[in-house]
């Protein structure tokens, strides 16, 4: 809608009015963003946006079933509502069936600021940022190191409202940053990243002396082959590795025989024991300084969401407890597909119960192995044995007897995360991490380091 | 069939926000200003088992302001369609650039932006190829076709499951900046795809095979049989199923590939179209997908593959994803080539990065994925050419003693730098004494970049040129994917290291 025209919740409710379908339900976003970006010690782009979009879900029953229509439409003015309505119950007269199809949610109580404006981000957030960040570059170029990196931050307001009654809105913020240390002639390379709810927390000074002592670690190069070595996994590595797990834990598709968490012989490995530490992963969307939509809100439907549970309470889910897989996700489809429990994906992803040691402990207590800094370019390989193929990135480290004593090239590395805690030997403390490799989908996550005694380095890169 | 702009995007007020736009951007001192409006529908179909799986119908819409100003970029955008709020989103993106130059000045730099020239391209219209745009074709309509070709597929023995799906693109594209170049565009392409699933429950063994049909810069029409043979593909795919089921697992080893374009079109897209693109070799990509072993001072020295290598960048072929009349910048679609029999001739360029280099000209690589995102240097179609006189895909194949066949696309992973890569495909055949004699399971290549070019023996004849591509090429931050194709004929590499699978999952 235009400014002229009217609020979120207003335009929600006046789609639902528009509706002429057996069911719907309706989705307003709102987002605001705002990023720097910078190379070589100085910026390079730069950018703040707007953005609404309004997303109609029809529901049409009929005599085979209910179907859905799905449409969403970006900056709809107040003319356009009604044909907006009508497309997506068109979509849904033309669909067929759906499969997933189940009684709208009902009796969830109304978001107390379900009429409030959308919460906004604008470039004020970085507002103390971006001069430390400028007096960052300058002591970088002065220390001999190239900064490259990203700063960004996003708030969205979802306005959800369905036809049986419920109101509910979730506000998003998501905030990234990536720094990345070169020296000059691009042979040693460091980074970090952090995730932030408002760049209060996030401190590019600390964040570039921090790089500069890993780029000193790089100053003695050692050269090693592939091969499997004792591996100290840092809590980015673990998160990049088990969001791709989590990303492939549909219980219907585990139920088909076609997953890493299938049975021979039919069924799921729900209740076997992945691991003998005693590590649980877990989502809440309560979760402190990790919080994310207590409801489902999903604008498609796939194989672990469903539009027709859009508004569906969320809670706290148990993945793996104690070292054993409690839990696949499904949708109330699935669940009753599968004869599992109602377990719909939440936007965070943590893992605990490890031992209280920090990473630098575990540097302290290795005898011989290889530090890595953080993942990259990860992608399935085979779906049997959920076997991932990527890249170290941005400083492989050599530690013996307990310090850190130079860098290793880097390597191409073949595991499954699935194996990688059956092999794990040792988690230390959860800390909140930003998962490098998966960040522009998933930026909510808290992990430990492992340690994995045989971690699988394929092939050498001679990538930097 | 020609066609003409939609005329609901031509109604929108395209001019008149650009003009507030451009003026306000005038006004408060920008050197350079362009406008973008865009409208960017995006349809996808799911079926699962030949049910419906999930559908969108996804319309963004938008436009964006980008502003050089005091020698700094900035860049804004807005949907609130007034003049008002496009004047005031001009004077969001000089706002950025301001900051951008409170940055710079702490950072004791004193770098500027500058673009290289390009004639102005006043009033003019692009429309891509293709006859029947796919919107126009009823939903029942897809979602008939794809439930009929799933249930071909899941009555044939073997078949447990069946994947489908279809994407559908609508762009429409108006650009207009302060040099005066005005252009209107329109694209349209498409992508569907089914994956057969066989499972024998007893073992736990399951695999898949899905269709190798490529996305393309067309029609409905695609689906009806032009420019691929659906009925021949589908109907081979149970029994390339079954077969693969039965399949040996590879010895892990050196052997001689012949790669089918099917496959190496994403090898393409990996180790030549991203390390040939200019902003990632000078480190503008550095801290997200990385930087090029094909820096600039290699240009012209650097000995990339074999003599028989000779690859193009190209926006201009027909039906090709990265297919257009006109940029993000305003500059003219273009060809020009990236490999020369083998060495490092050329590089993918936006005005900035052209200017900073000491090039005349941008070769029109700059593009945003909507309205909300900056422009970034992209892809071209960046392709292998055929040998004019070279073999077909079956006298490669006759001329390998120890090999594989390559098919299908799958599984793809290459280093920050582009060296060292690692692929998988939908369907490898095993080559013994040049004839094909059976399907292999559990393979995956590896090798260096230069290593695996510089192995290329033998390049196929045009006969065997087909233009693959992806619609989902991930770039620059914040994140944009892009469509891009690649063209190649069938090739020979000799001594490539292949991977058994379930020998590197420790198995």
């Amino acid at each position: 809608m235009s400014a002229r025209t009217n609020k979120p919740h207003e335009v929600v409710e006046r789609a639902l009015e528009l509706s002429r379908a057996d069911g719907c339900v309706v989705i307003a976003d709102e987002q605001s963003t705002a990023n720097l970006r910078w190379a070589g010690n100085a910026l390079t782009t730069n950018g703040v946006t707007r953005g609404r979009t309004l997303t109609v879900i029809a529901t049409v029953d009929g005599r085979a079933g209910t179907a859905s229509g799905v449409v969403s439409r970006a900056a709809v003015t107040a003319d356009e509502l009604e044909p907006l309505v009508r497309a997506a119950e068109a979509a849904a007269r033309g669909a067929g069936p759906a499969e997933d199809a189940q009684p709208l949610v009902t009796g969830v109580a109304e978001s107390p600021d379900f009429t409030d404006a959308p919460a906004e981000t604008s470039s004020a957030v970085f507002a103390d940022f971006a001069p430390a960040l400028g007096e960052s570059f300058a002591r970088a170029r002065a220390g001999g190191r190239e900064l490259y990196g990203f700063a960004n931050h996003e708030l969205v307001s979802s306005y959800l409202g369905t036809s049986t009654g419920l109101r509910l809105r979730h506000d998003q913020p998501n905030g990234t940053l990536e720094l990345n240390a070169k020296s000059p002639d691009r042979k040693r390379s460091a980074w970090a990243g952090r995730s932030t709810r408002d760049f209060k927390d996030v401190d590019p000074a600390s964040l570039d002396a921090e790089l500069a002592v890993r780029l000193g670690w790089a100053e003695r190069r050692v050269e090693l082959p592939a091969g499997r070595y004792e591996t100290l996994l840092p809590p980015t590595a673990v998160a990049d590795l088990l969001i791709y797990q989590m990303w492939s834990a549909a219980a219907r598709d585990a139920a088909e025989g076609r997953t890493v968490f299938s049975k021979p012989g039919g069924g799921t490995r729900l209740g076997e024991k992945l691991t003998e530490l005693p590590l649980t992963l877990r989502s809440d969307p309560n979760e402190p300084g990790l919080e994310s939509a207590p409801f489902v809100l999903t604008h498609s439907s796939g194989d672990t969401a469903s539009v027709f549970d859009n508004g569906l309470p969320l809670a706290a889910t148990d993945w793996v407890r104690e070292g054993e897989l409690a839990h696949l996700s499904t949708t109330r489809h699935s669940a009753g597909l599968t004869g599992l429990p109602v377990a719909p994906t939440i936007d965070n992803l943590i893992l605990d119960g490890g031992a209280d040691r920090s990473l630098e402990e575990m540097v302290a207590s290795t005898e011989r192995g290889l530090l890595l800094t953080c993942l990259w370019y990860i992608r399935e390989v085979d779906p049997a044995t959920l076997l991932l193929t990527g890249l170290t990135r941005d400083g492989v480290y050599l530690v013996e007897n307990g310090q850190v004593t130079g860098e290793v090239n880097n390597f191409r590395f073949n595991e499954s995360p699935v194996d990688l805690l059956g092999r794990a030997v040792e988690a230390g403390r959860t800390e909140k991490t930003l998962p490098r490799e998966w960040s522009d989908w998933f930026t909510r996550a808290a992990m430990p380091a492992l340690r994995i005694p045989d971690f699988n380095m394929s092939s050498v890169s001679q990538g930097v | 069939m020609p066609h003409e702009v939609d005329q609901s995007f031509l109604a929108l007020p395209l001019r008149a926000l650009a003009d507030a736009a451009l003026a306000r951007a005038r006004a408060l001192g920008a050197a350079h200003a362009d406008f973008r409006f865009e409208r960017v529908r995006s349809a996808a179909w799911r079926l699962r088992d030949a049910k419906p799986a999930g559908s969108s119908d996804t319309t963004d819409l938008g436009y964006a302001v980008r502003v050089v100003h005091g020698g700094t970029w900035g860049f804004a955008s807005g949907v609130d369609l007034t003049m008002d709020a496009a004047a005031k989103v001009a004077g969001q993106a000089v706002a950025m650039a301001k900051l951008s130059a409170q940055v710079i000045k702490a950072a004791g730099s004193d770098e500027r932006v500058e673009l290289a020239d390009e004639p102005v391209h006043a009033e003019k219209t692009w429309i891509s190829s293709y006859d029947i745009d796919p919107f126009s074709v009823p939903d029942e309509e897809k979602s008939g076709l794809l439930a009929d070709w799933s249930s071909r597929l899941l009555a044939a023995d073997g078949v447990n499951h069946v994947d489908a799906s279809l994407l559908t693109v609508h762009e429409n594209k108006f650009y207009a900046d302060t040099a005066g170049t005005v252009t209107t565009q329109q694209r349209v392409r498409l992508h569907p795809q089914l994956t057969a699933v066989a499972v024998d429950e007893s073992s736990g063994e399951f695999d898949s095979m899905r269709t190798i049909a490529p996305p393309v810069g067309r029609g409905w029409e695609y689906l009806m049989g032009t420019g691929w043979d659906w009925e021949s593909e589908l109907g081979r795919i149970p029994e390339l199923l079954a077969e693969k089921m039965r399949a040996p697992s590879v010895e892990a080893g050196v052997y001689d590939l012949v790669v089918d374009p099917s496959n190496l079109w994403l090898t393409i897209h990996e180790s030549i179209g991203h390390a040939t693109e200019l902003d990632r070799a000078l480190g503008y990509e550095a801290a997200y997908a990385g930087t090029s072993f094909a820096t600039f001072d290699q240009l012209g020295k650097l000995r990339y593959g074999s003599e028989l290598m000779n690859v193009t960048g190209d926006r201009t072929a027909e039906h090709g994803l990265a297919t257009i009349g006109y940029d993000d910048e305003g500059v003219a679609g273009q060809s020009w080539d990236l490999v020369k029999d083998g060495t490092l001739v050329g590089y993918q360029l936006d005005r900035r990065i052209a200017k900073l280099t000491g090039f005349e000209r941008s070769n029109g690589c700059a593009y945003a994925d909507s309205p909300g995102h900056v422009p970034v240097q992209r892809m071209a179609n960046v392709s292998l050419q055929p040998d004019p006189a070279g073999m077909s895909t079956e006298d490669l194949i006759g001329s390998v003693d120890r090999g594989i066949y390559v098919v299908g696309d799958r599984s793809w992973s290459i280093d920050m730098q582009r060296y060292n890569f690692q692929f998988t495909g939908q369907r490898f055949f095993r080559i013994e004494n040049g004839r094909i004699t059976g399907q292999l399971r559990d393979v995956a290549y590896q090798a260096t970049t230069t290593d695996f070019w510089g192995s290329m023996a033998a390049v196929g004849g045009p006969g065997t040129y087909v233009l693959g591509g992806a619609f989902n090429c991930g770039k620059a931050q914040p994140g944009q994917v892009a469509a891009v194709s690649h063209g190649c004929p069938s090739a020979l590499f000799k001594g490539v290291n292949i991977l058994n699978t379930t020998q590197e999952a420790g198995r």
